[in-house]
């Protein structure tokens, strides 16, 4: 069990990989890359965790409380961040190839058209 | 390649990364077990540094101050890249009627259904089925959304937008701050459009205010930055007074900073999403000159 996030972790980048190499919509691949990230945020997430800890707000509970690292939080935070951008700018790329070659079949854009 | 060639490689590379993954994480210190030094840290001296009891906005907006720079400007770029991606292209252009018709769903419901019927010069044979077509795909210049989700909108613009101003103002207090804030409050500004019943967000424009949000909440940072400079310290201290512990205006630069960040969130999505959006009213390019090859 005590293996279990991580495993999840790996689970998640091989199910979304899977989903982009099958992808036959380049939506539908790029919400597989999503979930690809989603995976780091679990490894993020669960090697920063401690046994019984508490989220690591001290608004409502003393300083010195046992509570879980905050610093790869923080880097999830910019992951997720990351994440958004880079999905906007791929949407966005989709959405000329749509315009431009009438398909977001990533199969049927084969051929390198001038 | 072939599908069942390519699904065969991706097994077998998908295999050993799995074995190298699964071979690397178990190298790691037991889930629970974590021992890193800087956040034990962290965790103990925030609160008496810095007076913010969020650490995590502690780290992003003070001890990691100027790797959130960086991250506010990936953001920053993203969406200036995006209205370049989308920009007009060479063979499109703005239809001046169909940005109109935009503005009043009724009205543009009525001229689509009239215009399709009344206008065979503009478009004329084949090219006026792809227009009929167009529209319809399109949605006829009209949302068809129910009066349901159209009251539940209009009612909810208000606490969205409460809710997203509280997130991003007591980020240093309790879980939130700029970041996840400034996406409430995008939210609020979609939930106007969703419930506006606009078919383009054009006529409300907002994006000339989401760019001025955006450079104001990226400037806003280096100058946050620069003063404390001018208060004789290094770039991005926390130069202002650190207030008490729980109060509203408590950890100095933290707060503004969290702010400004949520400012500049806002913007860029606010941005990003008129922008998805104002693609509806791009007539031309080739999808529409060629007709698609049926699927």
């Amino acid at each position: 069990m005590s293996f279990g996030p991580f495993a999840v972790a790996v689970w998640l980048l091989l199910v979304g990989l899977y989903g982009i190499v099958t992808s036959r919509n380049l939506v539908h691949l790029i919400l597989c890359l999503g979930v690809v990230q989603a995976s780091t945020y679990v490894l993020l997430l669960a090697i920063g965790y401690r046994t019984g800890g508490a989220a690591p707000i001290f608004a409502d509970i003393p300083v010195g409380t046992r509570a879980v690292d905050p610093v790869v939080q923080a880097l999830t935070l910019t992951d997720v961040v990351v994440e958004a951008t880079v999905m906007a700018l791929l949407l966005a790329i989709a959405l000329q190839v749509d315009k431009r070659f009438g398909t977001v079949d990533p199969d049927e854009l084969r051929d390198l058209r001038g | 390649m072939s599908r069942r060639f390519r699904l065969s490689l991706f097994a077998v590379g998908a295999a050993v990364l799995a074995a190298g993954l699964l071979h690397g994480l178990a190298g790691l210190p037991a889930f629970g077990h974590y021992h890193g030094v800087y956040g034990t840290v962290l965790d103990r001296v925030t609160v008496s540094e810095r007076h913010a009891t969020d650490v995590i906005t502690a780290i992003n907006f003070d001890y990691r101050g100027l790797d959130t720079m960086g991250e506010e400007f990936i953001l920053f770029a993203a969406s200036i890249g995006l209205v370049v991606l989308l920009r007009e292209q060479r063979d499109e252009h703005v239809d001046a009627e169909r940005a109109s018709e935009a503005g009043d769903p009724e009205q543009a419901s009525d001229a689509a259904r009239s215009g399709d019927a009344a206008d065979p010069e503009r478009t004329g044979g084949e090219a006026g089925s792809d227009a009929r077509v167009e529209a319809e795909r399109g949605g006829g210049h009209r949302l068809r959304t129910s009066p349901a989700l159209l009251a539940t909108g209009r009612w909810l613009v208000g606490p969205v937008l409460v809710l997203g101003v509280y997130i991003v103002t007591h980020g240093q207090l309790t879980p939130g701050g700029g970041f996840q804030g400034g996406v409430v409050l995008a939210a609020a500004v979609i939930l106007v459009f969703v419930a506006g019943g606009r078919v383009a967000m054009a006529p409300i424009r907002p994006t000339g205010a989401a760019e001025a949000l955006e450079a104001v909440g990226a400037g806003g940072y280096v100058a946050i930055g620069i003063a404390g400079l001018i208060a004789g310290m290094r770039f991005l201290s926390n130069f202002l007074p650190l207030g008490t512990v729980g109060s509203l205006l408590s950890s100095g630069t933290i707060t503004s900073l969290s702010t400004i960040v949520g400012i500049e969130v806002a913007g860029a999505l606010t941005l990003i999403v008129s922008e998805f959006v104002d693609q509806r009213l791009l007539v031309g390019g080739r999808s529409a000159t060629e007709p698609r090859s049926p699927k």
